[in-house]
């Protein structure tokens, strides 16, 4: 469905500073895939996808979204996606209703279709009461949901999502989510998203792409991802005589990694935590060694890009300057 | 949460079908008239200069040249507020492409099969209907005061301003497109052309009167002949020489403002 090879974007801001926002991605997505690309403000998510829905043009390189090379044949590629941007997509001068629709009618669906598709989006995504309202008088939550309304109104087969709910409420989001997957299932779409949101992408995307400073540093399942690397985590808090007898039981836990002691905690990495963890309580016992609290820390995509990066993604934020 | 389920209704990608640039150029001009047709009071924005000025101005002219001018004052002056009604409106209407610009609307638009060029096409298009408007409530607010109506010379008058309009309009969208990244530009690049050209084509006072330089540099002003072809127009004279040289200028500033519209609507993108 995508395929890019080297694909960069350069900007030249002032004559002496160029951006250099995409260096050399290659990226291949196969069709029914939904792909969470994740990364810190200023990666270069929304410049590869401005390339990716023919909005910018590649400083070098080539990319082939739903058959058609992006320069090319960008026309070709338009007909056959859709795309929800980091912006407003909605006029702020119309109503609600009137965009909707006419985002149908644009992508050519007949009258009838396009009204149907409205009526349900307005329902689903919980905009119904505002199909009258203007734009402009929208929260910003309200209008995101609008954005992604309008993306799905001609149920592409290929879409891009841009931060979809950024700005929702846990409900609407969850909700968002909801009818986005539904869709996905009913039309055999593709889906590329972008996201802030760590739990977003663990629970959603079956593939987590990591961009940082314009480059993929990690392209996997986000189980994957943190399995290979991070592993789980287990905190034991024992009585400050035991640490080092609870250490060297610690140890002999298959897959056992790095053992760190922090006052009366034990923090052992593990790479199956909750098999582990009633091992380690078990041994513990049997030794005389009262544990007074057992956690166990699932690694977060937070950790894989801390682990990646040595930044952690909430602190992150790139920017690709270079001199030029 | 909504226990809604989507419909089963199967959609081909519709949008892969043939695409005509009419079609997208209807779809463009619909979208953009909504907000006129859902808000009629958003007419009179912008006349609200002109409308001053006829208000104002109008009554000073009578004052002091109503005896020269011949055929009254406001059969002089009436044309001279529709065109002014039309730089204004239409000069203006790149700020909402701007607008768009910046809210992520425009760039919607570009993402979607419709044709680069019909994006602007049909926006330059749609300023013939505010415009219209616009001049009926001028015309018709001014019968009681003496305006003497032609009707063959007003349809023709209203034709050509359409037609001028487009033009303008088409520069005016060239021009948001042109300074996207510098956006207090477009007000000031207005501005600085629309008080001379309103004020070089006699609109406001006969140039007769000017100094030699001025009636020069109104011969190369587009708006000048077609103020002058609106009077003729007004005054019930549709086939004088000077209806044929508004023609020409509305045509040239047309052909002119989309061909500059549509070069810079294709490298809007980025
Ligand atoms: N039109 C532009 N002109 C100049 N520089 C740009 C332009 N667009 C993006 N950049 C720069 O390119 C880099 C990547 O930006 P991009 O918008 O792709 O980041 P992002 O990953 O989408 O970030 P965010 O999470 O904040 O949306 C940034 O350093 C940004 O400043
Ligand atoms: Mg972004």
């Amino acid at each position: 469905m995508i395929s890019t090879r080297e694909l960069t974007k350069d900007f030249v801001v002032s004559r002496t500073e160029t951006v250099h926002a995409v260096r050399g991605i290659s990226l291949d997505v196969e069709p029914g895939e939904l792909v969470a690309v994740l990364g810190p403000n200023g990666a270069g998510k929304t410049t590869t996808l401005r390339m990716l829905t023919t909005l910018i043009a590649p400083t070098s390189g080539t990319a082939k979204v739903a058959g058609y090379d992006v320069t090319t044949h960008s026309s070709q590629v338009r007909r056959r996606i859709g795309y929800v941007g980091q912006g407003n997509g909605a006029g702020h001068s119309q109503r609600v209703g009137d965009e909707l629709l006419g985002q149908g009618v644009i992508y050519g669906l007949d009258r009838r279709s396009a009204k149907r598709r409205t009526e349900e989006l307005l329902e689903s995504l919980e905009l119904k009461d505002l199909a009258q309202r203007k734009v402009s008088d929208l929260s910003g939550g309200q209008r995101r949901r609008l954005d992604v309304a309008m993306g799905l109104v001609h149920a592409p087969g290929l879409l891009f999502l841009d931060e979809p709910s950024t700005g929702l409420d846990p409900q609407n989001r969850a909700n968002l989510w909801d009818h986005i997957l539904r869709m996905r299932e009913q039309y055999s779409m593709t889906i590329v998203l972008t996201t802030h949101y760590l739990d977003e992408a663990d629970s959603m995307a079956e593939r987590v792409v990591v961009v940082d400073h314009g480059e993929v540093i990690a392209d996997d399942t986000a189980d994957a991802l943190k399995r290979k690397l991070a592993g789980d985590r287990l905190h034991l808090t024992v009585g400050p005589s035991n640490q080092s007898r609870v250490r060297e039981l610690a140890a002999q836990l298959p897959g056992a990694g790095e053992i760190q002691v922090d006052g009366d905690q034990v923090l052992v990495r593990v790479a199956d935590g909750p098999a582990a963890l009633p091992i380690l309580i078990g041994a513990a016992q049997q030794n005389g060694v009262p544990v007074a609290t057992a956690q166990v820390h699932r690694p977060t995509l937070d950790d894989v890009f801390l682990n990646l990066t040595g930044r952690s993604l909430r602190e992150a934020d790139s920017n690709g300057k270079a001199a030029a | 949460m909504t226990t809604l389920i989507a419909s089963t209704v199967k959609i081909d990608a519709p949008a892969i079908g043939r695409r005509s640039l009419l079609r997208d150029i209807g779809i463009v001009m619909t979208r953009e008239l909504k907000p006129v047709l859902r808000d009629p009071f958003s007419l009179l924005f912008g006349m609200i200069q002109p409308l001053f000025f006829l208000a104002l101005f109008g009554p000073l002219l009578a004052g002091s040249m109503g005896g020269s001018l011949g055929g009254g004052v406001w059969q002089w002056f009436v044309p001279s507020i529709l065109v002014m009604t039309t730089l204004f409106g239409t000069s203006t209407t790149g700020a909402n492409l701007l607008f768009e610009f910046q809210t992520g609307a425009h760039e919607r638009m570009l993402v979607t099969p419709l044709s680069r060029s019909s994006l602007l096409i049909g926006r330059a298009l749609k300023e013939m209907v505010p415009l219209f408007g616009q001049a009926v409530i001028v015309i018709a607010v001014m019968i009681p005061f003496g305006l003497e109506l032609h009707v063959d010379g007003v349809l023709v008058g209203l034709a050509l301003l359409a037609v001028f309009g487009i033009g303008l309009g088409a520069f005016s969208y060239a021009l948001a497109i042109a300074v996207r990244k510098q956006d207090w530009m477009f007000w000031m690049v207005q501005q600085t052309f629309l008080f001379p050209l309103m004020i070089l084509s006699g609109m406001l006072l006969p140039l007769e009167t000017g100094p030699g330089w001025m009636q020069v540099a109104s011969k190369f002003n587009p708006l000048s002949y077609l103020v002058d072809a609106e009077r003729t127009l007004f005054a019930g004279d549709v086939w004088s020489s000077a209806v044929l040289w508004g023609w020409l200028a509305a045509l040239v500033t047309a052909a002119l403002g989309l061909t500059v519209g549509i070069r810079t609507m294709l490298r809007s993108a980025d």
